[in-house]
């Protein structure tokens, strides 16, 4: 049987790539940051995942405006990834696990959650980044399941409803009968407005306050409307719709094992979180 | 300029996504290497090419951002324009909020110590 191993939220920047590109791990302005991941790096030793389930938001590489998906499900046998217009090095591709995507897509029909599925798809920085954090050398023991969600053009799914999704998606990954370790990625974040006169705008006790939440009460934020998290966040926090599924997906006994919050990274609060999951029925037993 | 109610921000919502459609989908195209250099080559020509309006024309030569917002653009697009003239986010927010680059990301080390 499938377990699900633990989940991971971590900012996306695309300089983060750049700095990667650059080797600028330990240059004073991005150590504060890269160092976070030496902890990630233990607890992926320790937690050993051998599928990767990634909600991400696409910003313009697979999807345009012609045909925008609320919920898109990968299902391809590979993920490449693309030149996506400024200058950040094209990784190589990514294994994809078509028979746990279609295991999942069933169970989100069955769930009532009508996505796209889609047998190609181009994986861009929110995917490509966190796989270069969390194993910089390229090796990767993964093979992934990405899940895009629309943070692009409003309107987008409510929290509430993300929150659902990932739940969804837990419970799906939880009755596929092969044995997976499967580590759950939401990707994004945290707060961050990339556009007009409030440019810059951060907001480090909401920030705060939704990583204490997603640990044990996520559904408190289910109270926050969209246009909400974007007056508390910024436009790009709403990315934290990502964080919200992944913490879904954990259907398990959840703690925190990790946090490291570091501001600024370029326009951002960049954040990582580590969530142990642990079967309830071991804890009950115990 | 207010949306939603939100001081300083443009929700890119269905009427922003119509009112910028041909702008963004230019911006889109610039995925494509080739494309970036028809554009620096003939920016007029791949403007007419894409049919964009005339506020989204003036906003695209004036390299102007809030501008190419008002034209309704959307920022995720608009950084592929803004890579071809070799502009970052923090560039970007510069512009927008009328600082220096410099004070722009004092800003931002000042958010981290609050």
């Amino acid at each position: 049987m499938a377990e699900i191993v633990g989940g991971l939220g971590t900012s996306h920047i695309p300089g983060i790539g750049n700095a990667i590109a650059k080797g600028l791990q330990q240059d004073p302005y991005w150590k504060p940051f890269f160092d976070g991941f030496i902890e990630a790096h233990k607890w992926l030793a320790r937690i050993k995942p051998d599928i990767a389930v990634i909600f991400y938001n696409d910003h313009g590489l697979n999807f345009f405006l012609d045909k925008l998906p609320t919920f898109a499900v990968g299902a391809a046998p590979e993920y490449s990834n693309a030149d996506e217009g400024w200058g950040l090095p094209v990784q190589r591709p990514y294994k994809g696990n078509p028979d746990l995507s279609w295991h999942i897509i069933e169970g989100l029909v069955h769930d009532e959650f009508d996505v796209t599925t889609c047998q190609e798809m181009l994986v861009d920085h929110a995917v490509v980044v966190p796989m270069q954090l969390l194993w910089p050398k390229g090796d990767a023991p993964v093979t992934i399941v990405p899940i895009a969600i629309n943070t692009v053009q409003h309107p987008l799914p409510s929290v509430a409803r993300c929150l659902k999704l990932g739940q969804a998606v837990g419970r799906a990954i939880g009755n596929y009968k092969k044995g997976a370790r499967v580590l759950v990625l939401g990707t994004g974040g945290l707060s961050h407005q990339l556009d007009g006169q409030r440019a810059g705008f951060i907001n480090k006790d909401f920030d705060m306050l939704c990583m204490d939440k997603l640990v044990n009460d996520p559904q408190a934020l289910t109270s926050y409307s969209n246009d909400d998290v974007v007056r508390l966040a910024g436009t790009q926090g709403v990315e934290v719709l990502n964080w919200l599924a992944m913490r879904g997906a954990l259907t398990g006994q959840v703690s925190k094992a990790f946090v490291n919050y570091h501001i600024p990274i370029s326009n951002t609060a960049a954040a990582l979180m580590l969530l142990d999951n642990q079967p309830k029925t071991a804890r009950q037993a115990a | 300029m207010t949306s939603h109610g939100i001081p300083g921000t443009t929700i890119f919502d269905g009427v922003e996504a119509q009112k910028g459609y041909a702008l963004n989908k230019m911006c889109f195209s610039f995925n494509s290497a080739e494309n970036r250099a028809a554009f620096l080559k003939d920016e007029d020509a791949y403007c007419a090419k894409y049919g964009l309006t005339r506020p989204q024309r003036e906003a695209v030569a004036s390299r102007n951002v809030l501008q190419l917002i008002a034209a309704g653009g959307n920022v995720y697009y608009l950084a592929k324009l803004a890579g071809i003239l070799g502009l970052g986010v923090q560039d970007l927010g510069a512009q927008q909020t009328g600082m220096t680059v410099d004070a722009f990301k004092a800003k931002l080390l000042e958010a981290g110590k609050a």
